[in-house]
């Protein structure tokens, strides 16, 4: 009987892989639902068992299948390994992603899957650290943290209980690597914190997943079940968010968890000694937690000899937005921005000119192309008045107004914001109505100016210019007198349109436009 | 119709409490998964419940008011028969969500947030579905559509119409 893969992952099933899965096992095909390899121009993607290996054929209708199964569809795609987008990667944390049934344990076992957890438990809680330390990984989480020393901290606080906890509460736009790797390899994730367990000293553990990712939510849970013996005495479970963007940010988390608002902390204390209920927790990214196998397994220096300056390893770097080769490329930091952008994601969809890509989600700056040359890297980003963040880059066409863009970046904050801290709640609010003066071309003294109580109100008309100088100064507000990343870092993408692409707050883009 | 008319008695609420709470501790991290439960079981977080949620896990109810309101997924009245979630993030818009936004809620003659007066569908805004690479995006009761253009609108607008 012929075997095929499809994939489940819900990008897949959006464009239609459902539809041909069940066309496929309509004909008496043995349909294995796996994960996404990574490219999403190519799905539904169809990958046929030969003698030559998996043959691929992407993107395919449901009605095409007879031609695919006999071999002459036009979308014939070969090995996908052999193929230009897949050749120059490096997977290491997505070696399986794509490729094995994500609930199967023999799968995930054939494919070296649990080698680097027996290896773990053979060794003492701070050689696994050590181990950790040593690979030079860094939170993926979009912070940078060195992840060894957080363990660290973890193992060297005393507490009768202490928690794993996965923030997989990915709610950037633009990224989906949490989301592909949740639903096409759950056992690498478990796996992984089933490592951190041992090296800290911990019995229970949390992944908090967003609520809009259903098939994520399933499939994990799911895959927590088969492998509960596997990972004993360790337990693990989902917990499932509630639409709040702000839950991403660790305190928040550990707070929603709790059954609370999902309000950020002040720190100190770092959750790494007063965390979840009070007690001592790792909390790290699933893109953190599921490269730790990989390291384990292989050892830090096969990890550690990937990358650029302080930045080891690779990077799941997630292709979004207005992209023709959209999709999940995991390489070594050091590659540039342009290369990213033009040579492996092949420009705009749409063939218009590239005018801006945001790196790192909302709360990441806007580069215009004259920045495509920026090495991806945690160092090199920040110098450039940005960051990576996790490592989503959206690219948007000379048709997006920036103005506009900065505009929405203010009024997602405001939506946002868990409302503790004022920079944060208010500023956000008063940045929306700021660029909208800026656009509008100033303010004249209103009536709130003219009341006998506003006796210190200017009385006079501010311009364009002051206005500009009222948001920076806003900015430098938010940026440094916010509690966390959402207020402090939404100035990123508000200044850096302003700094880039001044022209669009001198004058609407449909002004702009009609010249 | 008033949703007095159509909701439960009180007691339905604190069965399910009880029934939904059983095999784990009544302790105060038991609200989300507890509120995540009773949504799907009644579609929504009626007033009447949040004493009873209180109740059952030993919190006053404000607290569970504050917990209700401040997380967007929790509905405070029924939604339509159909919900329709457009996503409305940057990278859908460096796609041309817009757009579609702007013919789906023409289509559905319903504006974003809103039910449609005949309860037939709900049109909200999500921010990310995490399908990025091939938006505008959406979810049409929990199923994920990717590529969003007019036609696919209008198959969406058929199926939840009819």
């Amino acid at each position: 009987m012929t075997r095929a893969y499809v994939s489940g992952d819900m990008a897949s099933v959006a464009l239609g892989a459902d539809e041909v899965a069940a066309a496929l096992a309509a004909r008496g095909v043995e349909v294995v639902r796996t994960g996404s390899r990574g490219l999403f121009s190519i799905e539904p993607l169809i990958e046929i068992d030969t003698a030559e290996g998996r043959i691929a054929y992407g993107p395919v209708e449901a009605n095409e299948i007879d031609a695919v199964l006999d071999g002459t569809h036009a979308s014939r795609i070969g090995r996908i390994e052999d193929h230009p987008f897949f050749a120059p990667q490096q997977r290491f944390t997505f070696a399986r992603c794509g490729v094995i049934d994500p609930l199967s344990l023999d799968d995930y076992a054939a494919h070296g899957g649990w080698q680097a957890l027996d290896k773990a438990r053979a060794l003492t809680p701070q050689a696994v650290v050590d181990e950790v330390k040593a690979s030079g990984l860094r939170g993926r989480g979009g912070a940078g943290f060195p992840t060894g020393i957080k363990w660290q901290t973890v193992l060297d606080t005393r507490s009768p209980e202490k928690f794993i906890v996965c923030n997989a509460d990915e709610g950037d736009s633009g990224t989906f690597a949490d989301r592909m790797l949740m639903e096409g390899d759950p056992f690498c994730l478990i796996e992984g914190m089933a490592i951190a367990a041992h090296a800290v000293g911990a019995g229970h553990g949390f992944i908090y997943i967003r609520s809009e990712y259903p098939f994520a939510i399933r499939v994990m849970q799911a895959a927590i079940t088969r492998a509960a013996p596997r990972i004993a005495p360790f337990a693990l479970e989902v917990r499932v968010g509630a639409g709040a963007y702000v839950c991403g940010e660790e305190t928040a988390l550990l707070d929603s968890i709790e059954g609370k608002r999902g309000q950020v902390r002040a720190k100190p204390p770092l959750p790494a000694i007063e965390g979840l209920f009070g007690r001592p927790t790792v909390i790290n990214n699933v893109l953190s937690l599921a490269a730790v196998p990989f390291i384990v397994a292989e050892g830090a220096q096969a990890y550690q000899a990937v990358g650029f300056g302080r930045s080891r390893g690779t990077m799941p770097i997630q292709l979004a937005g207005n992209v023709r080769n959209g999709g999940l490329f995991e390489a070594g930091f050091g590659i540039t921005l342009g290369e990213l952008v033009n040579d492996i994601g092949g420009g705009t969809e749409t063939g218009r000119p590239v005018k801006a890509v945001q790196v790192g989600g909302p709360l990441g700056a806007y580069f215009p192309p004259a920045m495509f040359d920026l090495p991806f890297d945690y160092e090199a980003f920040a110098a450039a008045g940005g960051l990576i963040g996790h490592a989503g880059i959206t690219v948007f066409d000379d048709t997006v107004d920036m103005a506009h863009m900065a505009r929405f970046a203010m009024e997602f904050c405001a939506h946002e914001s868990c409302g503790k801290c004022t920079p944060c709640r208010i500023g956000a609010v008063r940045g929306m109505e700021t660029i909208d003066r800026i656009v509008g071309g100033g303010r004249q003294p209103g009536g709130l100016e003219a009341m006998p109580q506003m006796r210190n109100a200017a009385a006079r008309p501010r311009d364009r210019a002051a206005e500009i100088a009222l948001l920076r100064d806003l900015c430098d507000t938010m940026k440094f007198g916010s509690l966390c990343a959402l207020g402090g870092f939404t100035p990123y993408p508000v200044l850096s349109a302003l700094d880039h692409f001044p022209q669009d707050f001198d004058q609407p883009a449909t002004a702009q436009a009609a010249e | 119709m008033t949703p007095n008319e159509t909701a439960p008695p009180d007691t339905a609420y604190a069965d399910a409490a009880t029934r939904l709470l059983r095999g784990r501790p009544a302790t105060r991290d038991a609200l989300l998964p507890l509120l995540h439960a009773l949504q799907d079981e009644f579609g929504y977080i009626a007033d009447a419940m949040i004493p009873v949620v209180a109740a059952a896990l030993n919190l006053s109810r404000a607290d569970v008011h504050g917990v209700v309101t401040f997380y967007h997924d929790f509905r405070r009245a029924p939604a339509g028969a159909h919900v329709v979630r457009l996503c409305r993030a940057e990278s859908c818009q460096a796609r041309g969500a817009a757009t579609i936004e702007r013919i789906a809620t023409q289509r559905l003659g319903v504006t974003m947030g809103a039910t449609s007066a005949d309860g037939r569908v709900t049109v909200e805004p999500v921010y990310c579905l995490g399908l990025c690479a091939t938006g505008p995006n959406a979810l049409v009761d929990g199923r994920p559509v990717s590529r969003l253009d007019a036609a696919k609108l209008e198959r969406i607008a058929a199926e939840v119409l009819a």
